[in-house]
């Protein structure tokens, strides 16, 4: 019998591909819709606080370099994981990640909680060559990231790209992203008080490359770095294995 | 490009000069941007194949009587690229895999960084190498299926051109850094725009081929081609939907984000493993697998039950890349079953294909051609067998993020994927080219030893150096506390990231002695007087005259 039907179906081409659609749509529609709809899946935090535009512009260094081909984001709910990551990663935690970095492999140290375990220092000196500081490491290079100036003139519209898929950035975000990312990176500039105001009192500003007068691209990668696990403190409270928060004074 | 008509060469003419005005248009607006530079890419491109068709546009008119014979000149053009990007693919490959034990040999430089020649590898060899491969085959299979003549002239060569336009822009980019960061969808939207358009003249080609068929039933090839055009359509727009910051910039920002994204991101990835990595190779195995051994294939109703099976769970499974996450556990615990489930219409294609070959086993000592095939359905049902077994959470908790997981995407990317492209090669180059036989079987031989080599080095070091690390990184001491420090583990890698680069050389050399194999084939050997019956049928069929698959 079915394979009577089968036989009927094998003879129209256009029948045949409106049952493929309909075969491998159900999965994905089962599975993804009600992510979109389930208040439970991603917590609602109050201290979640927005990427200031030099951490973004450092997020899209990352990116741009492939960073996640090596390092996860995503610390699993595994004894192992939290006792030598930190507390296992919450959904809210990467929630307005456009696109999420969560990561495939570990070639390097998962690090979705490496904000504030090191110094600036150290992770440009590490980001300089990594053997300097782990001799055994298979890491690059990214040397060329402090001789290259970051971009800063087109912020206001990566801001504005991010507001459109739906991270809170407000107008005067978007008005002032250039100048907070050089107030980040430039601690005695005027432009800096601005950055804390609009991001928050937790937001690190600090001469990230160690150089306070003018913004890399190691500026803004170290920036990122120093904000991942840092843009809530949700996870500390929420785990069955709570730890400290890690000093952010570096 | 000899049998297009005059029609066909200025409609040509004008697809390529729209093309490089957009050419124009991109390097104008993205001057401060990587954008800029593909617009340049673009430009070049479609002046290049301008002049191709430019040059030939006062030759003499095409042969009336080609409308009675097969399109094959796509076919050659897209073995050509194939055999291309398998060297360029497999070269970046072991590069980046020579990185990861001595990584100076990035020589410093921003653009061979790992982290950027890595999208260039796996690009390179699935959508460059697999891809071409996949149109193609496809293009052989459904005209000999059907008995008919590709529904288009022009069409097929957009397709060909179009897609390694796509294959370009975006190797292009991730040496330039740019990149969506989405695992096997790197490129940018501009790129991912360009698909689309790519992707539905193909699918409309296929379809109207195969409205002109002179054989009453779809031969099931042509089920799983068609699965891996319609499916790959749907998961590539949904999970590249974005937003870019502007149009004179190449980057965008995923409409998704977080925990959507991270199931989108894998439903789409374990998918194009499902409809690209698989679906489309196993229309290449029920079609060559078959011709090669000269035996039917086995069972019909294994091949029904595989199909269907496979299109329906596997749109499941990609949340099993995802155990132990922020992502809920329900969808983590649906992707473990339906994984496992998997294995059943995965083993009934495998098994379909090895019991094919009851009868002609004494083929498979012989003939090395037959033995890549053979070779291929093994490996199939080995990764297939271990991907359900890597899909149950405790095992995951393990193999996740260490380098089990790379071993078990080349047992099926070497063993499955490419074995069976290359068998299918070897049975299609001398059809077409119309030769008697390969240039050299010894050589077939030598590149089925090197290939087979290197991909047990390569699998057996990964299984090993994953496993190790998986343990190192959950070991403790009497005392409760971890027992070995991150670098501990990495430090344990080296030797297998060796082993890895050598097995990723040997399958490399293979590869170049196959491509040295079809040229001197092309060139050298005696043509074969028109094979009988490769034409297709004149007047249709009555209804019910034929039932089994053509030829």
């Amino acid at each position: 019998m079915r394979e009577l039907i089968h036989r009927k179906l094998e003879r129209t081409a256009i029948g045949f591909v409106l049952a493929i659609i309909l075969a491998a749509s159900v999965g994905g529609i089962v599975e993804i819709a009600p992510l979109f709809t389930i208040d439970e899946t991603v917590e609602d935090v109050e201290d979640m606080r927005l990427y200031t535009p030099l951490e973004l512009a450092g997020r899209n260094i990352y990116i741009r370099e492939g960073c996640y081909a090596c390092h996860s984001q995503m610390i699993r709910t595994l004894r192992d994981e939290v006792e030598r990551y930190g507390p296992f990663s919450l959904a809210v935690e990467s929630k307005y990640d456009h696109p999420m970095l969560w990561g495939s492999k570990r070639t390097g140290p998962d690090l979705a909680r490496v904000g504030g375990k090191y110094s600036d220092f150290w992770h440009v000196a590490h980001l300089t060559n990594p053997r300097d500081v782990v001799p055994e490491s298979n890491m690059p290079a990214y040397a060329w990231l402090a001789r290259t100036p970051l971009r800063l003139d087109d912020l206001g519209s990566h801001l504005e790209a991010q507001r459109s898929v739906g991270v809170p950035y407000t107008d005067e975000m978007i008005e002032n992203a250039a100048r907070d990312a050089f107030g980040q990176a430039v601690p005695d500039s005027e432009q800096a008080s601005g950055v804390t105001e609009r991001y928050g009192e937790e937001t690190q500003v600090s001469a990230f490359d160690g150089v306070a007068t003018r913004v890399t691209e190691m500026d803004a990668l170290v920036a990122y770095l120093q904000v991942l696990g840092r843009l809530t403190k949700a996870a500390y409270q929420n785990t069955a294995a709570p730890e400290q928060v890690p000093d952010p004074t570096n | 490009m000899g049998q297009l008509t005059t029609r066909e060469r200025d409609l040509a003419a004008a697809i390529l000069l729209v093309l490089a005005i957009v050419g124009i248009a991109m390097a104008a607006a993205g001057q401060f941007d990587p954008l800029g530079v593909h617009g340049a890419v673009v430009l070049l491109y479609s002046l290049a194949l301008l002049y191709l068709i430019m040059s030939s546009s006062f030759g003499p008119p095409p042969d009336p009587s080609r409308i009675s014979r097969y399109y094959d000149d796509p076919i050659k053009v897209g073995v050509w690229f194939t055999l291309f990007w398998a060297i360029f693919g497999m070269f970046i490959g072991v590069w980046a895999a020579a990185q990861l034990a001595w990584p100076s040999l990035n020589f410093d430089t921003a653009w061979a960084s790992f982290g950027r020649i890595r999208p260039a590898h796996t690009t390179g060899v699935i959508f460059g190498f697999g891809g071409n491969a996949l149109i193609a085959t496809s293009f052989h299979v459904v005209q000999r299926t059907s008995r008919a003549r590709l529904a288009d002239q022009l069409s097929p060569w957009f397709v060909l051109f179009g897609y390694n336009l796509f294959c370009i822009l975006a190797v292009t980019g991730y040496f330039m850094g740019v990149t969506q960061s989405k695992e096997y969808a790197e490129a940018e939207w501009y790129a991912d725009l360009w698909l689309v358009i790519v992707w539905v003249t193909y699918f409309i080609l296929y379809i109207r081929t195969l409205a002109r068929r002179r054989e009453p039933h779809i031969y099931v090839a042509n089920w799983y081609y068609m699965a891996f055009i319609v499916v790959v359509a749907i998961l590539h727009i949904i999970n590249n939907l974005t937003v870019p910051v502007s149009l004179g910039h190449a980057k965008s920002y995923t409409i998704w984000s977080g925990v959507q994204d991270s199931m989108v991101q894998w439903w789409y990835g374990h998918n194009a493993v499902a409809f690209f990595l698989t679906a489309g190779f196993l229309a290449m195995l029920y079609y060559y697998l078959p011709k090669r051994a000269e035996r039917p294939i086995f069972s019909y109703r294994l091949s029904i039950l595989s199909f269907w099976g496979i299109t329906f769970f596997y749109m499941w499974a990609g949340s099993h890349h995802l155990h132990y996450t922020a992502l809920p556990h329900w969808v983590q615990n649906l992707g473990m079953t339906f994984s496992v489930m998997l294995l059943v219409p995965s083993w009934a294609s495998a098994g379909n294909a090895l019991l094919t070959l009851n009868g002609a086993w004494h083929k498979v000592r012989d003939d090395a051609t037959l033995r890549f095939i053979m070779m291929a359905a093994f490996f199939y049902g080995l990764s297939t067998f271990e991907g359900s077994f890597l899909a149950v959470r405790p095992v995951n908790s393990l193999s996740h993020y260490t380098d089990w997981t790379v071993g078990h995407v080349h047992a099926g990317a070497l063993g499955w994927v490419a074995l069976i492209t290359y068998g299918s090669l070897y049975t299609l180059v001398p059809a077409i080219w119309k030769r008697e036989r390969m240039y050299s079987a010894a050589l077939v031989e030598v590149h089925f030893w090197l290939a087979f080599a290197g991909t047990v080095i390569y699998v057996f070091a990964m299984w090993n150096s994953g496993i190790i690390q998986g343990l190192m990184w959950r070991t403790y001491t009497g005392d409760g506390t971890l027992a070995y420090s991150f670098v501990d583990s990495l430090v344990a890698m080296y030797p297998y990231y060796i082993a890895r680069a050598f097995g990723g050389l040997l399958f490399l050399i293979g590869a170049v002695v196959a491509t040295y194999n079809i040229w001197m084939t092309v060139r050298g050997v005696p043509a074969l007087a028109e094979r009988h019956g490769d034409v297709p049928v004149a007047a249709p069929l009555p209804e019910g005259a034929a039932t089994g698959p053509a030829e």
